[in-house]
């Protein structure tokens, strides 16, 4: 229990630890025949590696790491369309930084900059805003990504540029959703999947109720959670609980946060500015439907894919993948990153070739940065 | 970007759009209170909230800020979420810095 001791209640965590060891050996879950848990947040992911949950618990859990890094899942597509905007003279791009170095086929959005397009690193899409007010004469467009958790900022700047009658502000939208892609993994005949745990964040905007079909019509168990090491162990003793009574149902560990509905004004401004898209491209998975939101038309002018011409509705869309890269499988659960054979060589945080390398809650990056050490430290004893 | 961050509401900036001055770990931001809204919106003044890209989400409990902070800094989000803040307040021109 090395890391135990970084935790801020030692004495908690081992109790809990002891208790899923004792319900891994009831359900006589093994190495070779391990229960497989897919956390599917990111930062759940990169949470399991910070604290070496995944060394902690017993060899008989096996995390699966999720789709639920939305920098991971984006397709290079949408990145080549970023440049081809952020590239007009009249443009002023502004994202989130986590977003620049993910690589396009032609550039990623940190060369576009070094290259003289105009792109601002920004913090929340009201910083997107303040740049349009204070620049009438450019265009200011916001890359919108994220799930739940970021999609009612964007819903709630356009509205607000919308009352004030900004014509210079719009967003280019690659917002997703959670529940499409699980369901997706859930179909695939490959995927071994026994139970969940649920995203804290976005089950904040969304409530529970959206998870209910992954316990009855699948007959999985979910519990969502919340982001402390603590909070990821009692989870997955809750998960391990439910698998050992023959219960698939959907529970909450971080109702401190996570209310039963969501947050209704959240909701009602997704609902009111953004609808679903017929399906949207995730990288490694493909095209999911119903996966992805667009902005309605009564909001057309705030949509920088009808403003440039841009987009789903340019024309037809190629799904590119860079060479030799396996992020695909490794986001399936297929084969983990060490896998890859680009992984640490080709590609490396410094010098991403696939998606799960940039951001800090990518599963390559996480190994990369937390597994090597590992490694190193097993090899000493 | 995925996580919120707990920041404590320290004044009422514009009620008409909404907005609230935030103590973010000793940095000042001004965030949207819309999804938090109160009847009398002086009443979110000294609460602590998880703040989500500029957005407050959630009203949260002092201690549950205290444990979300310390598992955020365990897992540098919260120094990368101040360094975007920072980023964010440069791009607007709002302070000098790097872009």
């Amino acid at each position: 229990m090395r890391y135990v001791e970084e935790f801020r209640d030692p004495v908690a965590a081992k109790g809990v630890l002891t208790a899923i060891t004792e319900v891994v050996d009831e359900i006589g879950a093994t190495r070779e025949n391990p229960v497989h848990i897919m956390e599917i947040c990111g930062g759940h992911t990169h949470a399991i590696f910070r604290y070496g949950l995944d060394r902690l618990t017993p060899p008989g859990i096996e995390f699966i790491h999720g789709p639920g890094c939305p920098v991971c899942v984006l397709p290079m597509s949408r990145i080549d369309e970023c440049v081809e905007i952020a590239e007009r003279p009249e443009v002023i791009f502004c994202t989130f930084g986590d977003a620049m170095r993910v690589p396009g086929t032609r550039k990623s959005l940190m060369q576009a900059k070094a290259d003289g397009a105009d792109i601002r690193m920004v913090y929340s899409p009201l910083d997107a805003l303040e740049i349009a007010r204070r620049n009438p004469e450019r265009e200011v467009v916001f890359f919108g990504l994220g799930f739940e958790t970021t999609t009612p900022s964007t819903a709630l700047s356009i509205q607000q540029a919308a009352r004030e009658k900004l014509s210079n502000f719009s967003v280019f939208c690659n917002h997703i959703t959670v529940p499409p892609p699980i369901k997706t993994l859930l179909d695939d005949p490959h995927m071994v999947l026994d139970g969940f745990v649920g995203p804290g964040h976005v089950s904040m905007v969304i409530g529970t109720h959206p998870y209910d079909f992954i316990a009855q019509d699948y007959g999985k168990p979910i519990v969502v959670a919340g982001f402390e090491p603590l909070d990821l162990l009692q989870s997955v003793l809750m998960v391990l609980r439910q698998i050992r009574e023959g219960r698939a149902e959907v529970e909450n560990q971080y109702a401190r946060v996570v209310p039963e509905h969501g947050n209704p004004v959240s909701l009602a401004a997704i609902a009111d500015v953004y609808e679903p898209r017929p399906s949207f491209e995730w990288r490694g998975l493909g095209e999911i439907d119903a996966s992805g939101l667009r902005i309605r038309p009564k909001y057309a002018a705030f949509d920088a894919e009808e403003k440039f011409g841009v987009g789903y509705g340019a024309g037809p869309r190629v799904v590119a993948e860079p060479e030799g890269c396996a992020c695909g499988q490794v986001m399936t659960g297929r084969i983990k990153p060490t896998g890859c054979p680009q992984y640490g060589t080709g590609c490396t945080p410094e010098m991403p070739l696939g998606a799960l390398m940039v951001s800090s809650e990518g599963a390559c990056a996480a190994y990369y940065q937390y597994g090597a050490a590992d490694e190193a430290v097993e090899a000493a004893q | 970007m995925c996580l919120g961050i707990p920041g404590q509401i320290t004044e009422i900036t514009d009620a008409d759009r909404l907005m609230a001055m935030a103590d973010i770990s000793g940095v000042r931001r001004e965030v949207s209170v819309a999804c938090v809204a109160t009847p009398d919106l002086n009443d979110l003044v000294g609460e602590w909230a998880l703040i989500h890209v500029g957005f407050a989400m959630s009203v949260i409990d002092e201690d549950e800020a205290a444990k979300t902070l310390e598992a955020l800094r365990g897992l540098g989000e919260a120094q990368e979420t101040l360094e975007a803040m920072a980023d964010g307040a440069a791009a607007v021109g709002l302070t000098e810095g790097a872009q």
